[in-house]
Order: structure tokens, then C-alpha cells, then sequence
């Protein structure tokens, strides 16, 4: 069933793969973040309880709903690069990396940029915001150990067993921290429940979360190509596309 | 549209600070992302330029040595 | 046909190995723990002495040492092994990975765990800690410390192998301990006030037997990447 994939572990394939998706996924991404937000700072109403700073939640929401799948990703890449041995799943994962980490920070800091105005502080230690901020140390620990290998293959094997370690751990930081901060918060702060939204509010919303989904989809491929070209630089196929670019 | 005016959209409501603050550093954020992503490829690619040059140069030194 | 020791005495071997290496070594064991001393002491100079308040934050200042006291000791687990080479042996003997990582952790845990939870009653006296949480303390301590070492020991072996690899390995393994620390305090407080402790020692307890039983796997793949 998955026989037409395996040509695509080869290096050059894979490579010659991404360079005809990107364009589409580049395309896609920016048409629809583009939609999704003129469409939700400029046409969706006003939100009759917190007026238009509610605007943020278009790209808060996506970010944060991103940033956990983009883990995801990361780890399922590193689970098929160690059991299978697939090293263009390993390249995968290392790319992701990074871009899962800003789309966190992104996440955390339009969430702290509306909680400004809504709760009167930049940050509480509310259950969701803490379990994104330990997310993004587990990111910025997947980042740095694989920085700091200088043999890649070992770098993105030792990644990649971080990154599992981490997606099992995920449920239980998320639920122990949801479950202190129900014990040590007063509860007069709540982030607003979503499913009262008018469709309105949610087309664009929906449109925004599946245009960061195809961003990072950019982004990986782009890193993707990168990551496959440094690892294989012995390649004569990398070299004649190396010496064509400094013939230019 | 939901606003009157574009000063009115602007103002986002009283909440510009707020609103274009969070914008502002997200796309700035993706933006640094996008480019030190597709600055990396090239990077790579001169690195690999450079290493063959250096190779050639040393098989150039060793035959004229012998 | 049959090679080598039986498993009990492979575990047996490893274990007395590390204690007796150790025991060499005293300060191996008594740095940590002074460690933990110092860091608890500081707490009262930097807030203040007032009892009520030292009360209320005695149990996150003793786990939180102890979290820093027990990342500082990790280091030694697999670093010297690996310097001189016995750690590749061990990597090689026909017993599964799974038994010489278990005895290697272990024998920290008793080497650095036991002695910080014999030594914090005396620390709880001095933060003026709730008379009747000092058994949820021990109990606590007991129970997650073992955590600790497990979940440690994976981020040693990842790092065992670079050259700097201390300010790493805290990146890597402090955000897993946050469901212990949070377990644990919740659980000291709840015994302060009174109320039951028990749910909070059978969360702990099973964090305890999860990483019992996954830890060691992740320990033995990062080791063989750390070893290539």
C-alpha cells in the first residue's frame, strides 16, 4: 500500500518533490492567511463583550492549535526516522523544529497581548498558557540538542528520541498543570468559551488555522530542502547544483 | 466592513495598542523565519561551492608537487 | 548454550560496581547534598525570616532544590563510564541494556536520592514547615526522587557524549519534572491543611512505575546514539 512512497526516501527525489510542492503550498498559505485575516481584522463584527481586541483570536488560535500539531509532526517524523531508519524522516523532524517553536512564541505572545486589555496583566499562570510555555521549552530542548552534535545523523537520532520523550510527556505536563491551576487560580479569569461564536467570527478563523497549517507546510519544505542538500554534499547531484550556483 | 473609516480601523476599537501590537510581532516573527529559511538553502549551497573549490585546490597543489 | 551470569547477577555486578566507585569518590555524594542545604538556606535570606510566610512555601523551596540538587549530581551517572570506556563494555555484555541502565540508576538514586530525603526534615524545621506535612514530605521525596533519577538519566545520556553538555542537559529535563514538582507540593500542602494526600502519592507513585518501565528504553537508545 505505501510502495509508492519509497522512491521518495532517496534523497534526490524527495528534494526534487518538495521543490514541486512548495509552490503550491506557498501559493495556498499566503492566499489564505491573507483571507483569513483582512477578512477577520476588517469584516468579521465586533465582538459585543470584548469589542476588537477579540481581533487577536485570528491569529492566537491558529498558532496555538498549530503549535501542538506541529509537534506532533516533529515526533511522528522522528519515530519513523528511528524505527524505519528513514533519514529523510530525520531531516523532516529537524526542520519542523524550529518553525514549531516560533509559531509557540507566536502563540504566546499574541495570547499575552490580549490578555492585556482583557485581564488587566500580561500573563497569569493559567493552565493553557503554562502548558504553551512548556511546550516551547521542549522545543527550544529539541533545537539545541540537535544543535549541539556536530554528527547530524546522531544529532537528529538523538532529537528525535527528545522529542518522543517529550510527546509522551505532553498529556501528563498538560493535565498535572490544568489541574494545579484549577487548584491555585481564583476563578474570576476564564478565556472565553468559542462555541457561542457567530460564523461570522468563525469562517475566518477557520480559514486562518488551516492557512498556518500550510504555512508551516511551506516553511517545512523550504528547511526540508535545505536540510537534505547539507546532509548529502558529497552527492554529485548536490555538487553540480553547488558549483552551478557559484558559477553565477 | 466594520468600520466607519480607516482611522476607525485603526483605532481597532480603543485596542490598537493591543491588536496591531500582536500582529505586528507575529508576522514580524514569521517574516524573520521566512527569510532565515530561504537564506539557508543558498547558505548550504555556497558552503558546498567552497568545500569543492578548496578540494580541487588541494589536488592541484599534491600534482604539481610531484 | 549458556554465556555469562544470570540477569540477578548481572544487576547485582553493576549496582555494587557504582556504590563502591562512589564511595571512592565521597564528594560525589556530599556535594549535591550540601547543594541542597546551601539552596534551601538562601530561601529565608532572600524573603525574609517571617515564619507564616516560610510556612507557606517551605514545600516548593525543598522540591525545587531538590530538583536542582538532583540534576546537578545526574551528570556523574554515565559521564565517567563513558570517559573510560567501561560504558561501550556494558553496551556490549550479552545482558539487555535494559537491567545495566536500571542498576546504573538505581544505584544514584540511592547514592544521591536517599540522602536528600534523609536530610530534608531537618531543612522542613527550619522553613518552620506544618508539623503534620512532614510525612507527605518523605513520602514525596521517596516516591519522586526515583522519578527524578529515571527521568534525568535519559537527558544524561543524550548529553553524555558532547563537551557541554551541563546547561543543556537542564534544558532538556527540567520542563519533564514539572508534573512531579507540581504533584508533590499539592500533595505536602494538602497534608498541611489536613486533607488527604493519598491521590497525589498514587499520581506520583504511578509517574513512578510509568518511567520505571519506559525510562530505561530511552536511556538505552540515547546511550548507543551517545556511544556511536
Amino acid at each position: 500500500m505505501w510502495k509508492w512512497l519509497h522512491p521518495y526516501a532517496d534523497p534526490e527525489r524527495a528534494y526534487q518533490l518538495s521543490d514541486k510542492l512548495l509552490p503550491w503550498f506557498t501559493f495556498l498559505a499566503i492566499a489564505f492567511i491573507a483571507t483569513g485575516t483582512v477578512w477577520g481584522l476588517a469584516f468579521a463584527p465586533t465582538d459585543y463583550q470584548q469589542g476588537d481586541s477579540y481581533r487577536i483570536i485570528f491569529i492566537h488560535v491558529p498558532a496555538a492549535s498549530m503549535s501542538m500539531a506541529a509537534y506532533m509532526g516533529m515526533a511522528t517524523a522522528a519515530f519513523i526516522g528511528l524505527v524505519w531508519q528513514i533519514k529523510a524522516a530525520d531531516w523532516t523532524a529537524a526542520a519542523i523544529a524550529p518553525i514549531g517553536a516560533v509559531v509557540t512564541f507566536i502563540a504566546l505572545f499574541t495570547g499575552a497581548s490580549w490578555g492585556k486589555p482583557m485581564w488587566g496583566t500580561w500573563w497569569v499562570w493559567d493552565a493553557r498558557l503554562t502548558s504553551e510555555l512548556v511546550l516551547l521549552f521542549l522545543y527550544l530542548g529539541v533545537i539545541a540538542l540537535y544543535a549541539s552534535f556536530e554528527d547530524k545523523v546522531l544529532a537528529a537520532r538523538a532529537a528525535g528520541i527528545l522529542a518522543i520523550v517529550g510527546v509522551i510527556n505532553i498529556p501528563i505536563i498538560k493535565y498535572s498543570v490544568e489541574w494545579w491551576s484549577s487548584l491555585h487560580q481564583p476563578s474570576t479569569i476564564r478565556i472565553t468559551e468559542k462555541s457561542t461564536m457567530s460564523t461570522d467570527m468563525l469562517y475566518p478563523l477557520l480559514i486562518n488555522i488551516f492557512g498556518f497549517g500550510l504555512m508551516i507546510g511551506a516553511l517545512t519544505l523550504v528547511r526540508f530542502k535545505a536540510e537534505i542538500l547539507a546532509r548529502n554534499a558529497m552527492r554529485p547531484w548536490v555538487r553540480e547544483m553547488a558549483l552551478a550556483r557559484g558559477a553565477k | 466592513m466594520q468600520f466607519d473609516s480607516f482611522a476607525d480601523f485603526i483605532n481597532m476599537g480603543g485596542y490598537a495598542f493591543y491588536v496591531w501590537l500582536a500582529y505586528g510581532v507575529s508576522f514580524a516573527s514569521l517574516a524573520t523565519l521566512i527569510v532565515l529559511s530561504m537564506r539557508q538553502q543558498g547558505k548550504v549551497l555556497t558552503e558546498i561551492a567552497k568545500k569543492i573549490a578548496r578540494e580541487e585546490r588541494l589536488k592541484e597543489s599534491r600534482s604539481n608537487k610531484s | 548454550m549458556k554465556r555469562g551470569i544470570s540477569y540477578t547477577q548481572a544487576f547485582a555486578t553493576v549496582l555494587k560496581r557504582d556504590l563502591k566507585i562512589a564511595v571512592r569518590h565521597r564528594g560525589d555524594i556530599f556535594n549535591p547534598l550540601l547543594f541542597f542545604v546551601m539552596v534551601v538556606t538562601l530561601f529565608p535570606l532572600g524573603i525574609g525570616p517571617e515564619p507564616q510566610v516560610l510556612t507557606r512555601i517551605a514545600p516548593g523551596i525543598i522540591w525545587v532544590a531538590a530538583l536542582l540538587a538532583s540534576m546537578l549530581s545526574l551528570e556523574r551517572l554515565f559521564k565517567a563510564d563513558f570517559v573510560d570506556g567501561s560504558l561501550e563494555q556494558m553496551l556490549l555484555s550479552p545482558q539487555p541494556l535494559y537491567l545495566t541502565v536500571l542498576a546504573k540508576v538505581l544505584a544514584h538514586w540511592i547514592l544521591t536520592g536517599v540522602p536528600l530525603i534523609l536530610v530534608s526534615p531537618l531543612l522542613a524545621v527550619l522553613l518552620h514547615l506544618e508539623e503534620n506535612s512532614y510525612g507527605a514530605l518523605m513520602s514525596t521525596l521517596a516516591l519522586g526522587t526515583p522519578v527524578l533519577s529515571l527521568l534525568g538519566a535519559i537527558g544524561v545520556a543524550l548529553t553524555v557524549g558532547l563537551r557541554k553538555g551541563g546547561v543543556l542537559l537542564s534544558l532538556l529535563i527540567l520542563p519533564l519534572y514539572i508534573p512531579v514538582l507540581i504533584f508533590a507540593t499539592s500533595a505536602i500542602d494538602a497534608a498541611g491543611m489536613n486533607l488527604p494526600y493519598d491521590g497525589q502519592l498514587a499520581i506520583i507513585g504511578a509517574m513512578l512505575v510509568g518511567s520505571l518501565t519506559l525510562a530505561p528504553f530511552a536511556v538505552g537508545a540515547s546511550l548507543r546514539v551517545s556511544t556511536n
